[in-house]
């Protein structure tokens, strides 16, 4: 009796029961360590003699990285605005502006959308005003640039060639099965492995490549000592992990395009390029845009490359947000490694968001793929 | 019919298309040559490098694998064998609570008030300004905590609220992959620390999980939500249970999308290094921690690394090969289907 009874009791609560443990678990190690993060990032870390002591300073330490003494560490060194910066600004304005433009005449505007847009552009605006003024050669980028130039750097070039190689191989090829197994490989190399097999093969006196960089009179370059090229070669060393994964769900995406459609465009004797205009891509891009949010959250959390490739260096050039705040925890600066950690999640939490809402969600309609997806 | 348009590609469009897929199939494949014949070199042979092939260029030597193998022997074995605990049973961990949440998600109603998530909230909110404001030990803060919390919730029962759905739910879980590990990293340490469980398999564990858990929910939901539902339901008018439909209908079906998802997660913690180096420093040791170690103060020691990077490398790539056709069919019809 008593186990029939507990059988029904299991039965009528299945769906609590089998959503519990994931709950449980988020709350554990996610939500509750969210917020004693939180309040870490508001106060000031201690070492004394019995054990350790924090004291509440409130937004001391967002200050300090902010206006105060960490402030080139963080934002970065101002100087003048350089032509690419204002480039920058421009496309940038340019964007916002045609999307207001759209969200105006095509949308029906609600409120939520407004205060969303406000946060989502404002935020923009002021990243790019900082990049702007710290992109300049007597400029200085602090981590947040830095940071952000992985993410939107290193997405663009491993989108591109990640998308081109899937198309490559989604024509009717022979050895198809052997690209895609080879293409996957760099996928399952640690990061730490990929950053130390990049410092080899960029080693420009016993590298694979010195004799190059001889003929070419580069010997005596080196990379690691200009900001720029080393930052070049990590965001090198993410693409090469990450293509892979960008090419193994493109490749998935041009394989079920819609052949009858081609079929019936070939007949009325469209061109290969007005077929991958008006049908292939259409038919891929809400896939696209799910792939380059993907990226775009783990980009965010780039760590072991320039942990190990650069170290950081030289001075702070490449010096991520992640690393930024695992540097000020070694020092035992609990609450700025904090306040540095919550900047970012702020940061990349509004990037995603918004990109899901403004691009993702969009191409999704279009599609008319909404209903089935869910909504995620 | 894709047939017809490379018929009609001339022969100059199929050498352009084989041409770039070569190149980039020596750019992937260069960067693992190169550990791969670091590790047969001497110190001496590198550090006069570069010589590109073995036997012709410089007489490869076994001195790493041996170092690696023989001199280190154990050191080398204890982490290897911690990584392959950990990441074996995390990635099981994560498919199976994952998978479980994510067909509860797609298949069952769930309507959470708002209220009580508030509450919640801000009962977890009382329970962390009590430790650090006024000292108290965690155990009771956390008791009376859910205490406060449960009395709160069985008081306020009957004002009506706004309530989630089901997409709320998946829409929050998965985005907790958007939170940076480093956020959660330092505050996890502590909590370890404070149970003493730090530098142990099961922190690292844990973490592990609940990092790859939401993928798994993220990609099995769509799984779930492809598979159709009606043998389910005359299963259930048969009247076989919830867990029966789950283990032995439902989880058969899903089989490519499993296979699929724990190759991914599995890769992911195998790889992991971050919280790696934060949760464990010696008993708990994990294989990319030692590959970073090989960085001694005499430089780093490109011979051993490679020779750690290559024996990382193979058990993902047999898993692979072995799996690959649930990857070509099954990874990422999540994504695929938005």
């Amino acid at each position: 009796m008593a186990s029939e009874r507990l059988d029904g009791w299991l039965d009528q609560n299945a769906g609590r029961l089998f959503l519990l443990p994931a709950v449980l678990l988020i709350l554990a190690f996610s939500l509750f360590p969210l917020i004693i993060s939180g309040w870490l990032a508001l106060s000031r870390f201690r070492l004394g003699r019995d054990g350790f002591e924090l004291k509440y300073i409130a937004e001391l330490n967002f200050k300090k990285l902010l206006t105060g003494s960490q402030q080139f560490h963080f934002i970065g060194t101002f100087s003048d605005i350089p032509w690419t910066g204002w480039a920058l600004i421009a496309i940038v304005a340019v964007l916002i502006g045609n999307h207001c433009l759209k969200y105006v005449k095509y949308s029906r505007i609600t409120v939520i959308g407004v205060i969303g847009r406000l946060i989502c552009f404002s935020l923009v605006a002021s990243l790019t005003w900082m990049v702007a003024n710290t992109i300049g050669p007597e400029g200085r980028f602090g981590s947040l640039s830095t940071t952000l130039f992985y993410v939107f750097a290193g997405v663009a070039i491993q989108f591109a060639i990640g998308t081109g190689l899937a198309f490559l191989c989604a024509q009717n090829i022979r050895g198809r099965s052997f690209f895609r197994v080879v293409f996957f490989v760099p996928l399952m190399v640690t990061p730490v492995g990929i950053a130390y097999t990049f410092r080899m093969l960029a080693d420009m006196s016993v590298g694979p490549f010195s004799p190059a960089w001889k003929f070419l009179g580069l010997g005596e370059f080196s990379w690691a000592a200009d900001p720029w090229t080393a930052r070049w070669v990590i965001v090198l060393g993410d693409s090469w992990q990450w293509i892979p994964f960008i090419f193994i769900i493109m490749l998935a995406a041009f394989e079920s395009q819609p052949r009858d459609e081609i079929e019936a465009a070939e007949l009325d004797g469209a061109g290969p390029w007005r077929v991958f205009r008006d049908i292939t891509w259409p038919s891929v891009a809400p896939v696209a845009a799910t792939v380059v949010l993907i990226r775009i959250i783990e980009a965010f959390k780039i760590v072991d490359l320039p942990n190990v490739l650069t170290n950081g260096g030289p001075g702070i050039a490449t010096e991520s947000l992640t690393l930024h705040a695992f540097i000020e925890w070694r020092a035992l600066n609990l609450g700025g490694s904090a306040a540095v950690a919550y900047t970012l999640l702020f940061v990349s939490t509004i990037v995603c968001v918004s990109f899901f809402q403004l691009v993702v969600l969009p191409m999704r309609r279009k599609r008319g793929m909404d209903s089935s997806g869910g909504s995620h | 019919m894709r047939e017809r348009r490379l018929g009609e590609m001339s022969l100059l469009g199929k050498l352009v298309v084989y041409g770039l897929l070569f190149v980039w199939t020596a750019v992937v494949l260069f960067p693992l040559y190169w550990v791969i014949i670091t590790s047969l070199k001497l110190p001496g042979q590198v550090a006069d490098g570069p010589d590109y092939f073995p036997f012709i260029d410089f007489a490869p030597s076994l001195h790493a694998w041996k170092y690696i193998f023989i001199d280190l022997g154990s050191d080398t074995f204890r982490p290897y064998l911690n990584s392959v605990i950990i990441a074996g049973v995390s990635t099981v961990l994560a498919m199976a609570v994952g998978s479980c949440a994510a067909y509860a998600l797609a298949r069952l109603h769930f309507r959470p008030r708002l209220l009580s998530v508030g509450l919640f909230l801000a009962a977890l909110a009382g329970v962390v300004w009590a430790m650090a404001a006024t000292g108290v030990s965690w155990q009771v803060a956390v008791a009376s905590g859910l205490a406060i919390f449960l009395i709160a919730v069985f008081a306020l029962s009957r004002v009506p609220s706004v309530r989630l759905s089901n997409g709320d739910i998946l829409f929050w879980v998965i985005s907790q992959r958007i939170l940076p590990p480093v956020v959660a990293a330092l505050p996890i340490y502590i909590m370890f620390q404070q149970l003493g469980i730090l530098d142990t398999h099961i922190a690292v564990i844990l973490t592990y999980t609940t990092v790859n858990m939401p993928i798994v929910v993220w990609l099995m939901f769509d799984f779930f939500a492809s598979i159709p539902k009606d043998i389910e339901e005359s299963a259930e008018l048969d009247g076989a249970s919830k867990f029966r439909i789950f283990r032995e209908m439902v989880l058969p079906l899903a089989r490519p999308g499993l296979a699929a998802t724990s190759l991914l997660v599995l890769i992911l913690s195998w790889n992991e290094y971050l919280l790696a180096l934060f949760l464990s420093t010696a008993k708990a040791q994990t294989i990319p921690l030692l590959v970073a170690a090989q960085n001694a103060t005499r430089g780093p020691q490109w011979w051993y690394m490679s020779v750690l990077i290559v024996i990382m490398i193979i058990p993902v790539i047999v898993l692979t090969l072995l799996l690959q056709r649930f990857i070509a069919k099954g990874l990422l019809l999540g994504a695929v289907k938005g």
